[in-house]
């Protein structure tokens, strides 16, 4: 199974991790996304019209959407899915808002910048409402009491918010909620989405 | 006499990515880029034709009258190196916070962990720093580091060696030791634009020997890294970089960035500096 990757994307960071914590392997072929726009050469449209990464390319078979990917990559693993629809979308409405506000603030993207982090908090309240409703009910995940795609779907482009500049500090249920991922075995790191490490124990 | 700030060289663009026209900052006004029929250009607000070099894969300009050549690096020119166009990552912190923290090797375990540095390895040892003033430069010398993946092409562990240099006050060389060539130098930049005195476009660049990774990894590997700075830089109180001392307490480590800020005082590089205690 090869990915196409970029390392700073993190819609490629939810192949990633879902590979990783499922125990998968995964050959990663790195992109140069930026600044060299080889995710737009015409070897890489020719694997995927789009222009667009993650691209996962399984024998025949390829994928070009990470929630695709996530629904592929846990086929025979039944514990990780739940219902998870609404939150695949949810999950690239993130995208959307708060990924663009970050390709803005890091590589110079185009957008309308105070749109798109306006429409990020809102998505970002959305989620701290859910998540409330969740503990409420005894669960730490987005659809039960243990992760599913639908949580790494949401987890990457939230947890890369202050990237964009949308701060995190005022949702104390997605930090919770973040740190439970951010816990789970065979868990990996991106730049920007750190381990846990500061939790252990202060000298 | 002294180069004011305007009279410095600044990057301001991939020479392999001019298309059109990139409206941009340079210390806080606006500047065009581009490439056209005529070969390549920078333009100030007024229409007015700014001074080019391309070099290091870069277009460098200066908005005001430099009078001397941009700097050079004779080892990156040794052939077989694969010279790496990062690309620019933009981060909110004053110019020469982004230098600084290039130039400080403690926080390598603790900011790329078990990368470019691992607890328990976060000694450094002496070594050795100078303020060159016949060339009018920065260097460090005989820095030495414990490092679990040195480049993308390192395997395993090794104490690697660094040189450090500044040889501008918004730019960076890093020499290190190059696992397949031992004797070689890796050459590793960061070239930053100052957009204003509290924001930067960062273009880091480098001519390495390595002809096991793609060109593609490399630039992953190095935007990687970077990365790992932005956050750490976007959140350092004062923003500006303070000179005078006092102000934070210097460790072995920091004595780079102590001969750093001496030295911009003692040249008058104050944008993006905070003279006076907060
Ligand atoms: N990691 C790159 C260089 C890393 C780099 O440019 N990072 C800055 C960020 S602070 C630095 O000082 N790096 C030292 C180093 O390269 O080891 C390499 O070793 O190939
Ligand atoms: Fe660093």
């Amino acid at each position: 199974m090869i990915l196409y990757d970029y390392i700073l994307s993190a819609s490629c960071y939810q192949v990633r991790l879902m590979a990783a914590l499922l125990g998968q392997p995964l050959t990663t072929r790195a992109v140069n996304f930026h600044p060299a726009k080889e995710h737009k050469s015409p070897e890489m449209l020719k694997l995927n019209p789009k222009g667009t990464l993650p691209v996962l390319q399984d024998g025949d078979l390829v994928l070009t959407e990470s929630a695709e990917i996530l629904r592929y990559l846990t086929r025979d693993t039944p514990d990780w899915r739940g219902q998870d629809e609404v939150w695949l979308s949810f999950a690239a409405a993130l995208n959307g808002s708060i990924g663009t506000a970050r390709l803005h603030d890091i590589l110079s993207y185009d957008a309308d910048i105070d749109a798109v982090r306006r429409a990020g908090v809102q998505h970002l309240r959305q989620l701290e409402a859910h998540l409330v409703e969740q503990r409420f009910d005894g669960m730490i995940f987005l659809t039960g009491h243990t992760p599913t795609i639908a949580d790494i779907a949401c987890f990457p482009t939230t947890a890369l918010a202050p990237d964009g500049g949308v701060s995190l500090d005022v949702y104390p249920s997605i930090r919770l909620w973040m740190r439970a991922i951010r816990s789970l075995p065979g868990f990996i790191e991106m730049p920007g989405i750190h381990r846990l490490h500061e939790l252990e124990a202060a000298p | 006499m002294r180069e004011a700030v305007d009279d410095h060289w600044y990057p301001v663009g991939l020479l392999s990515g001019l298309e059109d026209t990139r409206k941009t900052l340079l210390l806080g006004r606006e500047i065009a880029v581009g490439r056209n029929g005529a070969g390549v250009f920078v333009r100030d607000a007024a229409g007015r034709a700014l001074p080019t070099v391309a070099r290091f894969g870069h277009l460098w300009t200066s908005p005001g009258q430099p009078t001397r050549d941009l700097f050079t690096i004779p080892e990156a020119d040794t052939p077989g190196r694969q010279l790496v166009d990062v690309g620019s990552v933009r981060v909110k912190c004053s110019p020469l916070r982004a230098v600084e923290n290039f130039l400080d090797i403690a926080h390598f375990p603790f900011v790329h962990t078990d990368i470019l540095g691992a607890e328990p390895h976060t000694e450094v040892e002496r070594y050795q720093v100078d303020i060159r003033e016949e060339v009018d430069e920065v260097w460090a010398t005989e820095v030495k580091f414990f490092q679990p993946q040195a480049a993308r092409s390192a395997e395993g562990g090794i104490k690697t060696e660094y040189m450090y240099r500044v040889p501008a006050p918004t730019c960076a060389v890093l020499y290190k030791t190059c696992p397949p060539r031992p004797g070689e130098w890796d050459v590793i930049t960061l070239f930053v634009q100052p957009l204003t005195e509290e924001w930067c476009e960062v273009w880091p660049w480098m001519a390495l020997y390595d002809d096991q990774s793609t060109m593609a990894e490399m630039v992953s590997f190095q935007q990687m890294i970077f990365m790992q700075d932005r956050s750490i830089l976007e959140n350092q109180i004062p923003r500006k970089l303070p000179l005078d001392p006092g102000m934070e307490v210097p460790t072995q480590a920091d004595m780079t960035s102590v001969a750093y800020r001496r030295w911009l005082k003692r040249i008058g590089y104050t944008y993006g500096a905070q003279l006076v205690a907060a």
